[in-house]
């Protein structure tokens, strides 16, 4: 048995967690470098444009790009409300107390639901007992409460680290609390709450299972209102990969992992670019 | 001086508590209009205290309180019947750091313009120029309004900040410490400017240290854990301080 | 009536915040209200130590359900901690600017992606490579607990170094000034005073595991069994859920709305205890 100096020991340790950081990050490059190497090759116009044929072993994946977008733009029409809302609330008018309590308890605990709960009781409320169908509707409805508490924490993170001077400032300059809200505390956190709903469409693009359930993913026509029932890509990869349909579901695979990089990516730069120009060097 | 000694302010009686900490004691105080009154004492004296509550900031925090009054041309600030939004526009206030908020330049100055009903842009236009100008600030941010007022430096933010206040044209200024992270140029211009201001308005501030007290102010008040300890004539404090207190303060032993 | 006026934005927010209580509520009612029949109708106990599940002729034993989730979020933490909390050591503590600037958007990526691409790699990799030389036919606890860990990674990652960097600086520095080494201060004194937080992030993170649907399906298999070893297939309440919903009708619906309400209780738990260390956490520092 070698004793190790402290010296020695320190330096193992240092090399073991590095390679650890290293392996995390190289297990994440094969998932995607596998799909995208797989995949890109064989995205084309006519994959995107097309009708599936034949279950989706052959034909494009039209539909679901609808169905994709459909989903999303509703979802996060009726989550950005009361996500960003309650946000407001928690962080800038509470006062503590046991009812504030209750309200972050809610939102912590949502965060945790698993989606297929999400799903069945999407079933349950939207699909039967409002009569909504499995549609979109009803989909982007159970979507849209999953997505709430991303919604509500990145945006409250955002609004309580605005500086307490800036509220300082625009009181004594005679504004109202309303008024400092909306010209002092918004422009500031607004690159926040902005990024608190990309992540709410990004969980809108990726999620499967509740959506499966409430959207009715079995018809791959393309939606005519939200009204129809229709399919995700998500789904529709999931599915093409449950029946084998291997090369479709790469393409399928790779379409949305590019699709989450731009919304990732390609929002940032918008933000920078229109946004947060007059608010550029704040925080 | 100017000569005119009537009161602008006149604080009585007045007490301060942050929960159970009581910081500011039993004070009283009169601040004379156009002239510089600095309100000096070390850190956790209770001067900022004391300003923040001149023009009800101080509101803004849960769990505090006061007693006694501060009456501005005798009317106290803290009766029910008193718009406190009017009342911060009356009672300007500069701050310890740079504060702009992360709007333009203009949007800065006009900030607190806009929230008044009834102004006419052209109107609103001059008036920022002349704050700008006031503010020892326009000649070099002319050009270029629309930026965002976070891209100046430390010393132009501070004078953004004094312009911005000016633009509501209010009656009291309060500039709490406000050159304590500026180069001395920057803090000159300040200065300056503030000099100039006290022919048409009440300038009360905190002063990051004696040398400005004595440059700028025409009477000092000297506050000592939550006490009044003297208030007199800036000459007659610096030279001959009749308590021992200030002396040792000003003579270097703390503080 | 100006106090109102200038109150009411306040209120239209309170109003949208009650809606994260609201709807955490009714999710329970509606769940529980379609599935409670069934349980107190076949026997709570029966319910959850009954060992077959065969809902067509009345036999709904979810034991075999609640084991395969169990055992998934306790794979999936073997393999996920020691990883995340390694990883979260070094981007706190070791990690230059410029191995953190690509490090965060990797574990930013690793959340965004699609559980279905987790499953599928596991799918195309994990469960062959585990057929061709471990045995099996490669869908088994061994290749959900591969996948789950990955999966639960920037969860656990992200709380960890939130709670280690969150220290106040005069613990690491008051150790490092009485000699100790880097390693040596983070082993006795910046992970004991980060524990609560990082026990938060692996609670979390196993309770991602258990509600985890698609990516389980595709690497888990689907036997309603008792799994024996990490090789066998299994079960999980999500997969139980998601499998059958489409088609069941009448008591069998009901006792997935049934499966509903044992996975909510125990997720609910879950979230109970980390928000109990998330607070203990806050506390502490």
């Amino acid at each position: 048995m070698i004793k190790l100096t402290a010296r020695t020991s320190e330096r193992i340790a240092k090399v073991f967690i590095l390679s650890i950081a290293v392996l995390i990050m190289g297990i994440l490059i094969w998932i995607i470098g596998d799909i995208l190497l797989n995949g890109i090759p064989h995205i084309n116009f006519s994959f995107l444009s097309q009708m599936p044929r034949n279950m989706g072993r052959e034909g494009g994946i039209f539909p679901t790009i609808v169905g994709t977008l459909m989903l999303t733009v509703l979802a996060i029409l009726i989550a950005v409300p009361f996500g960003v809302g309650a946000a407001y609330y928690l962080a800038e008018y509470t006062k503590g107390g046991i009812v504030t309590r209750i309200i972050r308890f809610g939102a912590e605990s949502l965060a945790g639901i698993p989606s297929i709960v999400y799903g069945i009781f999407g079933v349950l409320l939207f699909v039967e007992i409002l009569g909504l169908g499995f549609s979109i509707i009803s989909g982007a409805l159970t979507v849209s409460i999953m997505i709430l508490p991303t919604i509500i924490r990145t945006s409250e993170e955002a609004l309580l680290a605005v500086p307490k001077i800036y509220r300082d400032a625009s009181f004594s300059l005679g504004a109202t609390k309303w008024q400092t809200i909306r010209c002092a505390v918004t422009p500031t956190a607004i690159r926040g709450i902005v990024n608190g709903v990309i992540l709410g469409v990004g969980r809108c693009v990726a999620e499967t299972a509740a959506v499966m359930l409430t959207m009715g993913g079995n018809v791959l026509a393309v939606p005519s209102s939200i009204s129809s029932s229709g399919r995700t890509m998500a789904v529709h990869f999931y599915i093409l990969a449950q029946e084998g349909v291997m090369q479709n579901a790469y393409t399928t695979a790779a379409i949305l992992i590019i699709l989450i990089f731009i919304i990732n990516i390609g929002t940032n730069a918008v933000i920078d670019q229109f946004i947060s120009k007059r608010t550029k060097g704040a925080r | 001086m100017s000569g005119n000694t009537a009161n602008k302010i006149e604080i009585k009686n007045f007490n301060f508590y942050y929960g159970n900490k009581h910081v500011i004691k039993d004070l009283n105080l009169s601040i004379r209009a156009n002239q510089i009154t600095s309100i000096f004492g070390p850190a956790n004296s209770g001067a900022t205290t004391l300003l923040r509550a001149m023009n009800r900031l101080s509101d803004l925090e849960p769990s505090t309180r006061s007693t006694g009054q501060i009456l501005i041309d005798g009317q106290d600030i803290n009766d029910p019947k008193v718009n406190v939004t009017d009342l911060r526009r009356k009672v300007g206030k500069v701050f310890e750091i740079p504060a702009p908020l992360p709007l333009s330049i203009y949007d800065n100055v006009t900030y607190g313009l806009k929230f008044l009903p009834g102004k006419k842009k052209q109107e609103i236009l001059d008036t920022m120029e002349w704050a700008l100008k006031t503010a020892a600030l326009w000649d070099e941010v002319k050009d270029r309004l629309h930026d965002p007022a976070l891209g100046l430096s430390g010393g132009q933010q501070q004078r953004l900040c004094v312009a911005r206040v000016l633009a509501l044209k209010p009656e009291v200024i309060i500039i709490d410490r406000s050159c304590s992270g500026l180069d001395p140029i920057s803090t000159s211009k300040i200065e300056e400017s503030l000099i100039k201001l006290k022919k048409d308005f009440t300038v009360i501030i905190s002063p990051h240290n004696i040398a400005q007290a004595s440059r700028v102010s025409d009477r000092i008040a000297f506050i000592l854990m939550g006490e009044l300890v003297e208030e007199n004539e800036a000459l007659q404090i610096l030279k001959f301080p009749k308590d021992q207190r200030t002396s040792d303060f000003i003579t270097g032993r703390f503080g | 009536m100006l106090k109102f006026k200038e109150n009411l934005p306040g209120y239209i927010f309170f109003g949208f915040a009650l809606s994260a209580i609201a709807a955490l509520f009714t999710i329970a009612m509606f769940i529980f209200r379609e599935g409670i029949p069934v349980i107190i109708e076949y026997g709570f106990i029966n319910f959850i130590t009954g060992t077959t599940w065969a809902p067509t002729r009345g036999d709904f034993g979810i034991l075999p359900m609640i084991v395969g989730s169990l055992s998934v979020a306790v794979g999936a933490a073997i393999i996920g901690v020691p990883f995340g909390v390694c990883c979260a050591i070094y981007m706190a503590e070791f990690a230059p600017e410029k191995m953190k600037k690509v490090l965060r958007p990797t574990i930013q990526l690793l959340a965004g992606i699609p559980s279905v691409v987790y499953g599928f790699w596991g799918l195309v990799f994990i469960v062959p490579f585990i057929r061709n030389n471990l045995g099996g036919n490669g869908f088994s606890l061994l290749a959900a607990s591969v996948v789950l860990g990955i999966m639960i990674l920037p969860t656990i990652i992200s709380i960890s170094e939130v709670s280690i960097i969150a220290q106040p600086k005069t613990y690491k520095e008051g150790a490092l000034a009485m000699g100790l080494t880097r390693w040596q201060t983070i082993c006795k004194v910046q992970l004991p005073a980060a524990r609560s937080g990082i026990i938060a992030g692996i609670i979390l993170g196993m309770g991602r595991a258990i509600g985890e649907t698609m990516a389980v399906i595709m690497v888990l298999g689907s036997a309603a069994q008792i799994p024996k070893s990490l090789l066998d297939s299994a079960r999980t309440l999500t997969i139980n859920i998601g499998l059958e919903m489409s088609y069941a009708v009448g008591t069998h619906r009901q006792s997935l709305f049934a499966t509903g309400v044992v996975l909510f209780v125990i997720i609910m738990i879950l979230n109970i205890l980390a928000q109990y260390f998330t607070r203990q956490r806050v506390k502490k520092v």
